[in-house]
């Protein structure tokens, strides 16, 4: 025993029982009994599945996407008529869904920020207004929002009608007409319009291309200028002007085209029954941004609030005896510490905002799911393809913003060292 | 683990649900089994089917559960009402949900065909029309060029309007809602020029207006609804005793059985077809299962056709719908029951 | 200077105290509160006036519709005629006649009215259930919510009727809770436990034995994995868990008919499909997040852990059940899960519902526990390892109870959000306030037409009841954050 150096412990040989006490080889069974249970449990659900469907006589088959939808949408994006195929009517019902998230994301976050700031304001009349509104709108279900402020909506707006005669109303602005059915708000016009775009049927005006690749270019070249002021600064100390030149860059680009197309805002005009020229805004949209908006804000006004007492005053104080100047203390010391907090949470609201504006239903407005996993289901009896795609579908919208969440976190986050 | 605890949730759920009955095979012996018809109905229809403050259900679908379900068990009681939205009735149907369904449902091809259901007859026929204020100074649907039409979404009632402003070579401006209630406040609050659904649909909302009279109903019907119950397809004598249920409350109507007279009537009718039909003479219930009384307890339960008719959705209520198509075939009217032999 | 001098007159040093003076007018009183809160800046001021005019369109636009309402009337006509009649042609009114025939229909849908004293039992026996729990932290907190409770029931149980001997069972049952409050809290625990047994019973009926059984089939579970425990502690859980599915599938129904037969306690059997109103949306939510809950913290865990497979198991669920709307898992709920149970299964719908918005809430329970577990301070997991307690140990003795505590708020939260989305199951036709019994109250024909006044009175319930959860969460967050200070 004592003349041989004593090896390490040697590793005692392989025995069953040590699938579960070993703590090495316990982890591994246990993810294969997971996994096997989970397979069959999966395996379960397709088989019965497959044997009730079989049963029923029915497959599953998305061919009825190909075929001819036959109802109408009140809103839509791109062009569309009851006689396209089912395909094209979810494909409106998605931009539909979009076009209300993204609206609904920029004024809720409009209201929210503002909302959040006033409840700390020092006005005691504004600021308790301000509690009212969110906890009445933080306690109440969306459902009853959308149904109630759709029908304030039309309660309190005129008909296309009392635009018309001795007393008319008069349009607010004088280029948008609220009315009972829509918001009639003026449309940009070209003279001399350089046509479209056509990609299938799908019809993109060139102006609109031509102007957002202007404003990207714009961009591309700030970023340049800014970083060579950047650069000069850190080596001379000084800071060359260039506001001018990034004035001039979003500018410049937008007047140039609308003088070199005659463009011009299209005012809309009563005419028959209806408004005509311009853009008419549906209610059920108008309505279903406002309550979405309202809604939304007022969990966004939370987070702010939360946000700006989160940053310590001890911050700001520390900015100041810096030397740093207030709009500088909260650029580089207070906002980029709120943000962190205030951040990761909006992004959920703006997850949640899309995942309700599900509910458009209530009021009518086809969104994916008042057309896909609706009228579509509904006409076609294919409940099981229909409501798995419109899943698949909000999965895959929901996935591509929490993916630019982590992104963003990964970028913010604290370095830890 | 979140396997198993799933597992877990599905087995303790399902005891206390307690297994369920098959879905398929005889409808007949479930029912019997279970002493309970489960019957499909509208989850609040004026006059169809609607639930009153102490949950008792009336309406003139309801009333064919109830002859039904007088049939098969004996009680017209014993009926378990399910709603069924739109969207989820003939799931709930082909699933086993329901025995039955009597949903003001209307009777198109791909759902005899494509959604393997059955109709079993056809207990009100209606058809799609306008209501417009009268202010509006339309006559006719064929003047509502341009117009802004408030329409229930999913509906076939979508449909139809789409193709007949297309046959028309009109235009229209949807605005789509989501359940009467919200059609009614928008068509009173002006968001729309007129208001489409079934014409029964539109009598009863007319008639609850605070002043009915400056609405009308235009003369056209655009469509053809032929609305009835349904039974899942593949159990044939379940579909017949539904169907047959039916024709019975039709053919009462027609023979004037009443149900204040069939007592008298099965005892010293005539009529070789009442005759036959209340299990006087023959014993046609025993061709499907039920006993020879089956007919004449279907009657009992809420009267014939005719009186299920007036005491629901008829001129002396509020509704005041007129028989019109849905008068006997003496009448002029479509009501036709197939002959008891 | 000499300080004995005193002769000489020092004018500039104060011998008495001035008397203080009175503030400025500006400063003082009304005027200076308002100068101060209202008018200190013209961005104030501006303010200001714009609360006011917010304020006075409000009350100008709704002020006359609520004075002019209507309580008691037969139907929509008779209520426009009394408005017309009392307060002239064309004035508008309430007509809050329709809650006052239909209240009941909107607090319990159809269930059967003579057991009214059963549902508003349930909820009253809630609060002595949650107590221990949600309350734990303060003697005084628990004494007020268990006689708010108490009062809240019995204003329920008069309103609606019920008989005295439940009243007085209740009031007695609130008694001795407030003992038990006081002098062993502790004891309160096991009333937690037994609460979603005696829930069930009380609220579908039927023996009591089936849900005892139920309950005895945890406890036998419990019972072979403490026996095992010594001798295969790795076999426990696991043998555990094929106990109480032996006992759930074979013993439990057959015991439970035997002991019925012996001594039948049992209550008149309501079906799911009779629930409705608030009654089905607390149902709905208190179930969902009571199940949601165990489900969350394993969630939680498994997404924590490394082994990797467990991991994106995990992370698949969760993410795939938050990335859909709600609105489309209850679709699935309603005509998708027939589909996939073996053919004949035939689910109850509300049984569905409540397994879709458990997984559904669970998939946001894991995340907020998650935050609580990530919250901790990783010293805290190091200590554990450190006393040598293995992950069970550490996560029951250590882990949890913190990381629970800190969840609290996001946890009521979570409720509050689940409990307003019960709303959404009103668009697959059960029978929640919102739309469900408001469609089919205006499907009667004397109700057919009105609009506003069930969404007020539906929306004036929601907001006291996810009010009072967002207050209390609110003074638990303040009250946990003095107590990691």
């Amino acid at each position: 025993m004592n003349d041989s150096v004593p090896a390490g412990p040697t590793a005692p040989p392989f025995r069953l029982s040590m699938l579960i006490y070993d703590r090495r080889y316990r982890s591994l069974t246990f993810q294969v009994i997971v996994f096997i249970l989970v397979m069959s449990l999966f395996w379960w659900l397709v088989s019965n599945t497959i044997e009730n469907l079989s049963r029923l006589g029915k497959d599953i088959n998305f061919g009825f996407l190909f075929n001819r939808a036959g109802y109408d949408i009140p809103q839509q994006l791109i062009p569309y008529t009851s006689d396209d195929t089912h395909l094209r009517a979810a494909v409106v019902g998605l931009l539909n869904t979009l076009l209300v998230s993204v609206l609904g994301c920029v004024a809720a976050t409009i209201l929210g920020v503002t909302v959040g700031v006033l409840r700390l304001s020092r006005n005691w009349l504004f600021a308790r207004l301000m509690t009212i509104y969110v906890e009445t709108f933080r306690n109440i279900p969306l459902l009853l929002w959308i149904l109630i402020i759709y029908a304030i909506l039309t309660e309190i707006t005129p008909a296309p009608r009392a635009y018309q005669g001795e007393d008319a109303r008069q349009l607010f602005l004088g280029l948008i007409a609220p009315t009972n059915r829509y918001t009639a708000i003026p449309a940009f016009v070209a003279e001399r319009s350089p046509g479209m775009l056509h990609l299938g049927r799908i019809a993109i005006p060139w102006l609109a291309i031509l102007y957002f690749a202007c404003l990207g270019a714009a961009i591309v070249i700030r970023n340049r200028i800014n970083a060579r002021a950047q650069r000069i600064q850190n080596q001379t100390g000084k800071r060359p002007v260039t506001w001018w030149v990034n004035l001039a860059l979003f500018v410049v680009p937008p007047v140039v085209i609308w003088l070199a197309f005659g463009l011009h805002l299209d005012v809309p005009e009563l005419a028959g029954f209806n408004f005509k020229g311009g853009i008419n805004v549906d209610n059920a949209l108008v309505a279903l941004w406002l309550a979405l908006t309202l809604y939304t804000a007022a969990f966004i006004a939370e987070i702010t609030r939360a946000g700006i007492l989160s940053v310590s005053k001890g911050q700001t104080e520390a900015a100041y005896s810096l030397g740093l100047r207030p709009n500088r203390t909260m650029n580089l010391v207070i906002l980029p510490q709120a943000l962190r907090v205030i951040i990761p949470p909006l992004i959920s609201q703006y997850l949640n905002l899309t995942k309700n504006s599900s509910l458009a239903i209530a009021v009518g407005y086809m969104d994916l799911r008042g057309t896909l996993g609706g009228t579509t289901v509904n006409q076609t009896g294919r409940e099981m393809e229909g409501i798995l795609l419109m899943m698949l579908v909000y999965l895959a919208i929901s996935l591509i913003i929490s993916g630019g969440m982590n992104l963003y976190n990964r970028r913010v986050a604290l370095k830890e060292r | 683990m979140k396997t198993s605890v799933f597992l877990g949730v599905v087995a303790a759920s399902g005891l206390i649900a307690g297994a369920g009955l098959a879905a398929e095979g005889d409808t007949l012996a479930t029912v019997k089994s279970r002493g309970e018809l489960l019957c499909g109905v509208n989850p609040g229809l004026v006059g169809f089917a609607s639930p009153d403050a102490n949950g008792n259900w009336t309406g003139f679908d309801v009333a064919l559960c109830k002859a039904v379900a007088a049939a098969v068990l004996g009680d017209p009681t014993k009926v378990k009402y399910v709603p069924l939205t739109g969207q989820t009735r003939f799931t709930g149907l082909a699933s086993g949900e329901v025995d039955m369904l009597s949903r003001n449902s209307t009777w198109t091809f791909s759902r005899d065909t494509d959604l393997k259901l059955d109709f079993a007859g056809v207990n009100y026929y209606d058809g799609q029309g306008f209501m417009v204020p009268k202010s509006l100074g339309v006559s006719s649907a064929k003047e509502l060029d341009g117009a802004t039409i408030c329409i229930q979404t999913g509906t076939t009632t979508e449909l139809n309007l789409a193709d007949y402003f297309k046959a028309n070579n009109m235009s229209y401006q949807p605005v789509n809602i989501d359940s009467n209630a919200e059609g009614e406040q928008q068509y009173m609050a002006g968001a729309c020029d007129a208001y489409t659904t079934d014409a029964s649909g539109l009598a009863a909302t007319r008639a609850a207006f605070a002043n009915p009279d400056q609405h009308v109903i235009l003369p056209e019907i655009i469509s053809k609804e032929p609305l009835g119950p349904m039974v899942r397809h593949g159990d044939n004598n379940w579909g017949d005793i539904v169907r047959w249920t039916l024709y019975a409350l039709i053919a009462a109507e027609e023979y004037g059985v009443t149900s204040a007279n069939i007592e008298e009537l099965s005892k010293s009718s005539e009529n070789p077809e009442v005759q036959r039909m209340l299990g006087t003479t023959d014993d046609l219930g025993a061709m499907m299962g039920l006993d020879k009384e089956w007919a004449k307890r279907a009657i009992m339960a809420g009267g014939n056709y005719g009186e299920i008719f007036a005491a629901t959705i008829g001129e002396q209520t509020p509704i005041g719908l007129a028989r019109g198509l849905n008068a006997q075939w003496t009448q002029g009217g479509l009501m036709y029951a197939m002959p008891f032999r | 200077m000499s300080v004995t001098d005193t002769t000489v007159p020092t004018a500039y040093v104060r011998t008495e105290m001035l008397p203080p003076r009175a503030a400025p007018m500006q400063r003082k009183g009304a005027l200076g509160w308002l100068r101060e809160n209202l008018f200190s800046n013209w961005f104030n001021t501006v303010l200001t006036v714009l609360g006011i005019a917010i304020i006075w369109w409000f009350v100008s636009h709704f002020w006359p519709w609520f004075a002019h309402s209507v309580w008691s009337a037969g139907s929509l006509r008779e209520c426009r005629e009394i408005i017309a009649a009392t307060w002239g042609e064309g004035a508008s009114g309430a007509c809050f006649a329709v809650i006052r025939e239909r209240w009941h229909q909107y607090l319990f849908g159809f269930y059967p009215r003579a057991e009214y004293w059963r549902p508003v039992m349930t909820i009253g026996l809630m609060f002595i259930a949650l107590a221990p729990v949600l309350f734990s932290v303060s003697a005084t907190i628990r004494r007020r919510v268990l006689a708010g409770g108490g009062l809240l029931t019995m204003i329920l149980m008069a309103i609606c009727g019920v008989p005295l001997w439940s009243a007085m069972l209740m009031l007695a049952l609130f008694g001795v809770a407030l003992l038990l409050a006081e002098y062993a809290p502790g004891r309160l625990l096991w009333f937690t436990v037994f609460y979603p047994v005696l829930g069930v019973w009380l609220l579908w009926g039927g023996s009591l034995w089936s849900p005892m059984m139920v309950l005895a089939g945890l406890a036998a579970g419990f019972v072979v994995a403490r026996l095992l425990a010594k001798r295969a502690p790795g076999l426990a859980p696991f043998a555990a868990i094929i106990t109480i599915a032996i006992w759930w599938a074979f013993i439990s129904q057959p015991l439970a008919d035997a002991l019925a037969g012996v001594l039948p306690l049992s209550l008149l059997h309501v079906t799911s499909r009779e629930f409705g109103g608030f009654l089905l949306a607390i149902v709905i939510g208190v179930s969902g997040i009571t199940m949601s809950l165990p489900l969350g913290i394993v969630l939680a865990l498994a997404r924590r852990s490394d082994m990797p497979l467990i991991k994106t198991f995990a992370v698949m669920f969760i993410e795939f059940i938050r990335g859909v709307p709600l609105i489309s898992l209850l679709f699935v709920a309603s005509t998708l899960l027939n589909y996939f149970m073996p053919p004949g299964t035939n689910f109850d719908i509300i049984l569905r519902v409540i397994i879709m918005v458990t997984i559904f809430a669970a998939a946001y329970m894991a995340e907020v526990i998650r935050g609580g577990l990530a919250a901790l301070p990783k010293g805290q997991y190091e200590a554990a390892d450190s006393l040598g307690l293995d992950y069970w140990q550490a996560q029951r003795l250590i882990i949890l109870p913190q990381a629970l505590k800190i969840s609290i708020p996001g946890i009521v939260g979570t409720f509050i959000g689940m409990f307003k989305d019960t709303t959404l199951v009103g668009l697959i036709g059960l029978y929640e306030p919102l739309k469900g019994i408001s469609d089919f109250v205006r499907a009667d024909f004397n109700w057919k037409g009105i609009y506003w006044e069930p969404f007020v009175f539906v929306g004036v319930i929601f907001f006291v009841i996810c009010f009072s959860m967002s207050r209390y969460s609110m003074y638990l967050e303040r009250r946990l954050s003095r107590e990691n200070r």
